[in-house]
């Protein structure tokens, strides 16, 4: 695939720290390399597995996050090793990695190294805190720097601990991509010098960039994680709210931007028979609701509870969507892959697993690339899977080299 | 150090609220030359809401706006009024990129669709970030960040599994940008090597869904809907945010091998339950995981957590405090180190804070300057780029124009 990157070549050695960084530019068309310890990367650990069997071929964590990418594997702490690294950064764009600050150093391959052997290779670490500072060595699952950066303080319910995200890490899908900018500033500023550099993300930062502390630099306030308030008007209200399949979000709002929101929901009602006299009889123009009070809030929930009790997600997101209601569906997985605006859109890729004797529906590219469209066309590499690609069509190593290379544990 | 990585690089931006200013701000601040076209009939909504400084309303005076619109130039033009529109065709003429964040297909009916703008500049790279994208039925729906973070799969993901979701806020917001800056740099390369422009449909949507990609396979191929865990892992125990000692103190602590309990345990001093062979490994911890996460608290209960994550990572374990505002900005020695928030002064805020770029680069710096005030370049603009007179200003203030 051409995508927008097609004459790039990028190393990745990363882990699940960086590993969305290489996906990125795989999806755009780059040759993206994966570089993975002989037996295979510990990344095939994680879970979800396919159908459950936790076998490193078998990590949807994995598949997910290394799409469009060839894999080799190589030990890179052997000596052997390291000198086919050094032979395969010569025709690099990009290498990437995520082991903690100082390891690649210590192999002989940061990027002092790696730019003599190819001054216009350009090297990007995504490691929690960056590659200096009081925090660098700091170590990090995820949760760490998803606390750190701010995001997760006003998290959550007043009555229990702030809250992350379940399953993987958050920060480190963030981090990853911007990976994926800085690596790209780089190549900018590559057309202009000739040369390639360095680039050090920090993925607490790049988590911070959602989390600005406005309020402490303004006026000294802190976010709290609290009770549903309605638009600063100090009322208790609900915004998820219970329907026959699930949650929809959904909040009444007054005023002349709000009329055009609450209107056409108590229209809705009316139509079903459902609104009461008081939603009826609301001037949404000029309804003051700090005036109106919390029991004016209590009598707007009570029919519309109701109302969404008697409809499902997808029939109360259809009804907002023919009214242009803010009213959203609590998406599950299941609701998205079954999202008329997603297979609208052509947006779903099936992709091949021969060695599976299946087929697995993937989340399409992350940019529709109008003139130059992009593509989910391989998936994940197998453990050692381009070896012989790599090594023997490109490289020249022989079959009796490839196999004392194996032998030996290098590749 | 050099700076100004992208000068030259000429961007027309019709961007407002969040997702938009914030990708040109990547942008912006590594030299790119932004034009944000706004107006006083149709200001960019982080003008005119709060937090404002000391609380005074004022378009040069909002917390939000002048931090993620740092570097850029403003001109005021209303593009409700035919000449408006034809001197922003003009700068689209100008530009390499042109950005926008509408619903989809709003460009169009103002007719600057790409088709159009192709006719202005046949290499132009347009950027759309709408929230659904510019096709299929959900195109033009209305939404902010937080029902998007309900569309896309997070809020449901994220809370506590005994209870309704947590709010997430605007979470999806800040997803986007990082997509839209990648994308543009990636096509300006492409444009450099082919000479072609292409139309970057991004739908917030779809770069949304690829953040959660494993948790759709998991349903693709397993048929599993993912729900909510809590601050728990499943390979790791404890794994959380434990209560310190103050008012709303956090500090969160991972302890994923049974090597790691080990010095766990030795930090918090070996108390005696701590010992109990429930909790020696992995499998006994996450089957006694409720009682672990109880006793862990009594323990952090009487501890500063800035103490408790020192503690933990000289020792090797993973801790780290649940920061707020006033902790980032005053206190946290990794952000001051890299600089993180970068002291500007726009007029009208007095010292004042940006963000800085999550990477550093060995090579260039980045330049940053304070956001611009309501139609400060309108003046550079007309006349330097657009070779306009006083006169034809003049005019155009007259007719209501420019703004």
């Amino acid at each position: 695939m051409e995508g927008l990157l097609g004459p790039y070549r990028v190393l990745d050695l990363t882990d699940e720290k960086g590993i969305f960084c290489g996906k990125l530019l795989a999806d755009l068309g780059a040759d993206v390399i994966k570089v993975e310890r002989p037996g295979g990367d510990p990344v095939r650990n994680l879970g979800p597995f396919y159908h459950d069997e936790p076998d490193p071929e078998k990590s949807l964590f994995w598949f997910a996050f290394n799409t469009n990418k060839r894999g080799i594997t190589l030990n890179i702490e052997s000596a052997d090793g390291q000198a086919i690294f050094k032979r395969l950064v010569k025709t690099a764009d990009f290498v990437l990695e995520s082991f903690p600050p100082g390891y690649m150093d210590k192999l002989g391959l940061g990027y002092r190294s790696l730019e003599k052997i190819n001054k216009g290779v350009i090297m990007v670490s995504v490691t929690p805190f960056g590659q200096t500072g009081p925090h660098s060595d700091y170590k990090d699952p995820g949760i760490v720097t998803w606390a750190m950066c701010g995001f997760m303080n006003s998290r959550g319910d007043a009555d229990r601990a702030p809250i992350q995200i379940s399953h993987h890490a958050q920060t480190f899908v963030a981090g990853g991509i911007e990976g994926g900018v800085g690596a790209m500033l780089a190549l900018f500023d590559r057309w202009k010098t000739g040369e390639g550099q360095y680039v050090d993300v920090s993925i607490q930062e790049a988590g911070g960039r959602g989390s600005p502390p406005f309020g402490w630099v303004l006026g000294r306030t802190k976010g709290r994680r609290e009770l549903r308030i309605l638009g600063g008007a100090g009322l208790r209200t609900q915004y998820l709210w219970p329907c026959k399949d699930g949650l929809v979000m959904w909040f009444y709002a007054a005023g002349s931007q709000g009329s055009r929101r609450s209107q056409p929901m108590v229209q809705w009602m009316e139509e079903e028979g459902v609104a009461n006299e008081y939603l009826k009889g609301i001037d949404w123009d000029n309804l003051d609701l700090r005036e109106a009070g919390q029991q004016a809030v209590d009598k707007m929930a009570e029919p519309t509870a109701r109302f969404f009790m008697t409809k499902t997600k997808a029939e109360l997101f259809a009804g907002a969507v023919k009214r242009r209601l803010l009213l959203y569906p609590v998406s599950t997985t299941e609701d998205i892959v079954n999202s008329p605006q997603l297979a609208a859109r052509g947006f779903w890729k099936k992709v091949e697993h021969p060695e599976l004797s299946a087929s697995i529906t993937y989340p399409g590219p992350f940019a529709n690339v109008i003139g130059q469209p992009l593509d989910i066309a391989r998936r994940a590499p197998l453990i050692g899977e381009h070896n012989e690609e790599i090594y023997q069509k490109e490289l020249g190593l022989t079959t009796e080299q490839l196999i004392a290379l194996k032998q030996a544990g290098i590749i | 150090m050099r700076t100004k990585l992208l000068e030259g690089v000429k961007i027309c931006d019709f961007c407002w609220v969040w997702v938009g200013p914030m990708t040109t701000k990547t942008l912006a601040d590594q030299g790119a030359e932004v034009i944000k076209i706004e107006g006083k009939s149709r200001p960019d909504v982080w003008r005119v809401s709060p937090p404002f400084k000391d609380n005074v309303v004022g378009y040069n005076r909002g917390g939000v706006f002048n931090v993620i619109n740092t570097s850029k130039k403003s001109i005021t033009l209303n593009l409700a009024k035919p000449k408006g529109l034809e001197i922003a065709k003009r700068l689209v003429a100008w530009a390499d990129v042109v950005t926008e964040n509408f619903a989809g297909g709003a460009m169009a009916k103002m007719g600057l669709g790409f088709e159009e703008l192709k006719k202005i500049k046949p290499d132009i790279i347009m950027l759309s970030a709408a929230m659904m994208g510019q096709s299929g039925p959900y195109t033009n729906m209305p939404g902010f960040g937080a029902q998007l973070t309900a569309l896309t799969g997070f809020t449901w993901v994220g809370g506590w599994p005994d209870r309704e979701p947590a709010d997430l806020g605007h979470y999806t917001d800040f997803i986007a940008p990082r997509y839209n800056a990648l994308a543009i740099l990636a096509a300006l390369d492409y444009r450099r090597r082919t000479g072609k422009g292409v139309h970057l449909d991004m739908a917030q949507f779809e770069g949304c869904v690829n953040f959660i990609a494993p948790m759709i396979l998991d349903y693709t191929a397993n048929k599993r809907i993912d729900g909510r865990m809590g601050n728990r892992s499943p390979h790791a125990a404890p794994h959380g945010a434990f209560r310190c000692l103050g008012d709303e103190r956090w500090c969160v602590i991972a302890v994923l091998t049974d090597k790691e309990w080990k010095s766990f345990r030795r930090v918090i001093g070996n108390p005696p339950w701590a010992k109990a062979s429930r909790f020696a490994t992995l499998m006994g911890r996450k089957q006694n995981e409720d009682e672990l996460e109880k006793l862990v608290e009594t323990w952090t209960i009487s501890q500063p957590p800035e103490k408790v994550m020192a503690l933990m990572q000289a020792a090797g374990v993973a801790a780290g405090v649940v920061q707020d505002g006033e902790d980032m900005f005053e206190h946290d020695p990794q952000l001051k180190h890299r600089n993180y928030f970068p002291e500007i002064e726009p007029p009208e805020m007095g010292k004042y804070f940006t963000v800085a770029p999550p990477y550093k680069l060995s090579k260039v710096g980045y330049e940053i300057r304070p956001a611009p005030l309501m139609g400060e370049h309108n003046e550079h603009v007309f006349k330097q780029i657009l070779g306009m007179s006083d006169d034809d200003i003049a005019d155009l203030i007259a007719d209501g124009v420019v703004e």
